[in-house]
């Protein structure tokens, strides 16, 4: 098929951006959107000109570094899907497709679709952990017995991979989502008990000095999330944080 | 140079426990003057930074995705072996290290691998007690499932995710050591030279990713843990950053490189559909567990599968060939990766393929989720379920155990393969060779430590399934914390190093020498360009089987091939600015030398051994005909490589293998 792509290009990140039209012919229905932007990328080498920069690694939906905001929607139109794993079969020939950076305050353009999520490594730092050190002497894993329901359900909060599409959807631009997946992962099993209280604290005291918007439960975030990461996450979240406040 | 393993004197089982028993010590206020700099963030990686941090040393760690927690170790999705017998099936340490040494057919070092199984379990334990959500089972207990080469359930997993849950567990506790300021934590920067002083490693020259700034660091030891190079083949289950630029430029510097030729390929990959693609996606080896492997028995049925004129449910039970099952009956669909790939090769080449391009064969789970209705229709006291509610309640229990991987099919190949049978075939996916360590992962060069799967040390020829993860977290978690600082001891008294010396001066403008090369070489054709052409030489020649005509060729077409990239490769763009063409530039030049180096590896082994075939070595007749022919006599070394310019000039040191706790036989899996 043949498209027409309308990509944001951005030299750095002071330099002042522009959506730039190019053309790409002969795509397959199989290629990966990646895949795609590859034959671009190839296209514009032998030209001459410079490839447009965007994030990838593991291309198999994991690592959550790919980013891109196409037609309008984070990881583009499929569902449950990060944008190395989108196929071009969800297009059609002759379409337009715009392919802009994550767009939010907190997530500043570093290069073309590249942008700086560093925001979330800080909420991370803030509290994302148990205070465990690594010793070979802590106790036999199976001595805490955890309900399967409690551990399937830490399991389901735990698959977020960080990549930020629900900041990206989000009017708001809120972290809600991915912080009370964080926050849910460990308010569900024994070992996160400990901590618990201040953990809620500090995430949240983090994730609002980034910047990031409150929540206002439109779900757009729960839509757009690759690995369907529930709403119910940030209602856990702010229960603990009720909870925290309270002790 | 002669190599020296450092291996401890004593029975197998006490040498670990002695070595730490009499090993020197940092005091804790000298541990704060002791920089140590950590290269890649993987579960290797990750866990040493974390540990060393926690240890109270200063630890400076290097990715060069935008957090430590996009490491390619993320990717793997089945489990982690661990000698728990929580089952009960009679595992222990013993039996894990003999199914690792017998799995790697014999090319392993036997302490270093008793050692691994022996601090498996503490893997478990550490891993829970920082909320890693494994799979429990309704009693609340920890579950196990069983993988490829053993006969026992050892491997502990959470969902097909255990690789990410692990990696975030390694980033929680590096995450709290950031927070603490005890790790500086360098994203987006690439490690592009080691820098030695008097011999020792004090180190090294940095890319920044963003701003193309060149970096100097120091620190008294310098660990890498860069992973692997399967992406020498171009297309590989490998992320597209994965590299082998960090572990090639310490072996430029006095490392040597081990087994390079030990290279795994995959048995279940989702096949390649075109000429654009760009890199191959796994299917976990836990489908293994449920799922049977099949050609057509008949040609004329694998003629019509590869022209779309039938279906593969159409063709009848007993026209079906399920090759494993009848090659290997003991070990049936769970024989090591290795036997696996070979087999399903073997069946294509004679021409049982399943796609279009003939390179497929059935993965299929029709039998399982027959099974499981069947048996979830008894626990429901069903009574004479139709067709249609078992093929229901099997789907249930199939969703539950495989949902993710089952939906990643789908997306990638648009068929359900709950309804007709996956399509898989081997892949490059993970390189047992690496840099030569010593028991105390040292390689060397003095003060240069390399771990996880970047070092050779315990897979030997054949990695088992779950056995990476195991390995990655053990030396990043349990082994190197111990054995550095038996190291770290000789410099208490040794002070901050100054970066202001000419050993740095020179390492950083032989960095930025070659950068300027490719930014003005102004050449014809891209990086990418040399990359595929690299890879195609690598399959065809140094891929599931090889003799030594296509290895002498590979070694000379290689040559010519870096030859011209040096002469025509075009980078765009300039070098003080974020510019991924550049970093994959200086990437795939060092691919360009290894690739000779491991075709160099793989002709001087003439016996086939794990992933290693040589066509030249197999059994002729008898049980065992056509399976991979070990020559223990002659090849019961490990091959360890010292750079003296052109690949093809290496020389060759031998560590010589000894097996007092294993009996070396050969390995049948029938």
């Amino acid at each position: 098929m043949n498209l027409t792509l309308k990509v944001w290009r951005q030299k750095d990140s002071n330099a002042k951006g522009q959506m730039v039209d190019y053309k790409v012919t002969e795509i397959s229905e199989h290629m990966s959107f990646l895949e795609m932007m590859d034959v671009l990328n190839e296209q514009l080498i032998n030209k001459g000109e410079e490839p447009v920069a965007f994030d990838h690694d593991c291309r198999e939906g994991i690592c959550g570094m790919c980013s891109m905001y196409i037609n309008g929607e984070a990881h583009g139109p499929d569902r449950g899907v990060t944008t190395c794993q989108l196929h071009m079969r969800m297009f059609k020939d002759g379409d337009t497709i715009t392919i802009e950076p994550f767009r939010a305050a907190a997530f500043p353009v570093i290069k073309d679709l590249v942008v700086d999520r560093m925001a979330f490594e800080r909420i991370q730092q803030a509290g994302g952990f148990i205070s465990v050190n690594t010793s070979g002497n802590t106790q036999d894993a199976n001595t805490i017995p955890i309900s399967k329901h409690a551990a399937d359900e830490a399991m389901d909060a735990a698959t977020c991979i960080g990549c930020g599409a629900c900041v990206a959807t989000c009017k708001n631009s809120s972290a809600m989502l991915f912080v009370g997946a964080k926050v849910s992962q460990y308010a569900l099993l024994p070992q996160g008990q400990v901590e618990a209280a201040d953990r809620v604290r500090n995430m949240v005291a983090q994730m609002d000095l980034e910047g990031f918007g409150n929540c206002t439960n439109t779900g757009a975030c729960e839509i757009e999330c690759p690995k369907g990461i529930s709403l119910d996450n940030i209602a856990r979240m702010n229960r603990e944080l009720m909870k925290a406040s309270l002790s | 140079m002669a190599l020296n393993s450092r291996v401890p004197e004593g029975p197998i089982k006490d040498k670990w426990t002695d070595y730490k028993n009499h090993i020197n010590l940092v005091n804790p206020a000298n541990k704060r003057h002791i920089d140590i700099i950590v290269v890649g963030t993987g579960l290797a990686g990750g866990s040493a930074a974390a540990t060393l941090a926690e240890l109270g040393y200063n630890v400076k760690a290097f990715a060069y995705q935008d957090s430590p927690r996009r490491a390619h170790s993320i990717a793997a999705q089945g489990g982690i072996n661990a000698a728990k017998n929580y089952m009960g099936d009679g595992d222990s340490t013993y039996r894990l290290f003999y199914d690792t040494v017998k799995g790697g057919d014999y090319r392993s070092r036997e302490a270093n691998v008793y050692r691994l199984a022996e601090v498996s379990a503490n893997i478990i334990d550490q891993c829970v007690a920082q909320g890693v959500p494994f799979a429990r089972d309704y009693g609340g207990l920890l579950d196990n499932r069983s993988f490829g080469g053993v006969l026992v359930s050892r491997t502990f997993y959470a969902k097909g995710q255990t690789g990410q849950q692990l990696l975030l567990g390694a980033y929680s506790a590096m995450n709290r050591q950031i927070a603490r300021g005890k790790i500086e934590m360098f994203n987006r920067h690439e490690m592009l030279d080691v820098v030695k002083i008097d011999g020792k490693a004090r180190g090294i020259i940095a890319r920044n990713l963003i701003t193309g700034e060149i970096e100097r660091h120091s620190a008294h030891a310098v660990v890498i843990a860069t992973g692997g190079y399967g992406n020498v083949y171009f297309l590989s289950t490998n992320a597209m950053g994965s590299n082998a630029t960090a572990a090639w430029k310490i072996h430029k510097k006095g490392a040597f490189f081990a087994n390079p030729c030990f290279t795994q390929i995959h048995p279940t990959c989702i096949p390649r559909s075109g000429d654009y693609q760009s890199k191959l996606t796994l299917m976990s080896e836990s489908l293994r567990n449920d799922g049977r492997i099949w050609v057509p028995a008949k040609l004329e049925d694998a003629k019509a599968l590869q022209a779309r004129k039938i279906k593969p449910t159409e063709i009848a039970e007993e026209n079906r060939d399920y090759f494993l099952e009848r090659r290997y009956p003991a070990f049936g669909n769970l024989v090591p990766r290795d036997v696996a790939s070979r087999a399903a090769k073997e069946r294509c080449d004679a021409g049982f393929g399943v796609n279009a391009t003939g390179e497929a064969v059935f993965l299929d789970f029709a039998s399982a989720i027959e099974r499981y209705g069947k048996t979830q229709a008894k626990i429901q006291n069903l009574e004479n379920p139709s067709k249609e509610k078992v093929y229901q309640l099997g789907k249930a229990i199939v969703e539950e155990k495989y949902g993710n991987l089952f939906q990643m099919y789908e997306k990638i190949v648009d068929e359900n393969p709950y309804k007709t049978p996956m399509m898989i075939y081997p892949a490059t996916h993970y390189t047992m060779g690496g840099i030569w360590v010593d028991y105390n992962l040292m390689t060397t060069v003095d003060g240069l430590y390399c771990i996880g799967e970047a070092n050779f040390s315990d897979h030997g020829a054949n990695r088992l399934g779950a056995s990476a993860l195991m390995q990655g977290l053990a030396d990043g978690y349990f082994v190197l914390p111990y054995t550095i600082g038996d190291y770290l001891s000789n410099e208490i008294r040794t002070g901050k190093i100054p970066t202001n010396t000419p050993e740095f001066d020179e390492a950083e403008k032989e960095v930025n020498d070659r950068i300027n090369f490719f930014i003005n070489n102004n050449g014809t054709h891209s990086v990418d360009y040399y990359h595929k052409k690299l890879g195609k030489i690598m399959w065809d020649k140094c891929g599931m089987s090889r003799n030594e005509q296509g290895l002498k060729e590979a070694m000379t077409e290689i040559k010519a091939l870096r030859e011209d990239f040096w002469k025509n490769v075009k980078v765009p763009g300039s070098a003080g600015e974020m510019n991924p063409e550049l970093e994959k530039a200086g990437r795939v030049a060092d691919f360009l030398e290894l690739g000779e180096l491991f075709a160099k590896d793989a002709l001087d082994r003439n016996e086939s051994c794990g992933g290693h075939f040589r066509e030249e070595s197999a059994e002729i007749d008898g049980p065992q005909k056509g399976e991979a022919k070990r020559n223990d006599k002659d090849y019961a070394y490990v091959a360890a490589w010292e750079y003296k310019g052109e690949p093809s000039d290496a020389i060759l040191h031998k560590e010589q293998l000894e097996f007092k706790d294993i009996e070396l036989k050969q390995r049948s899996y029938k």
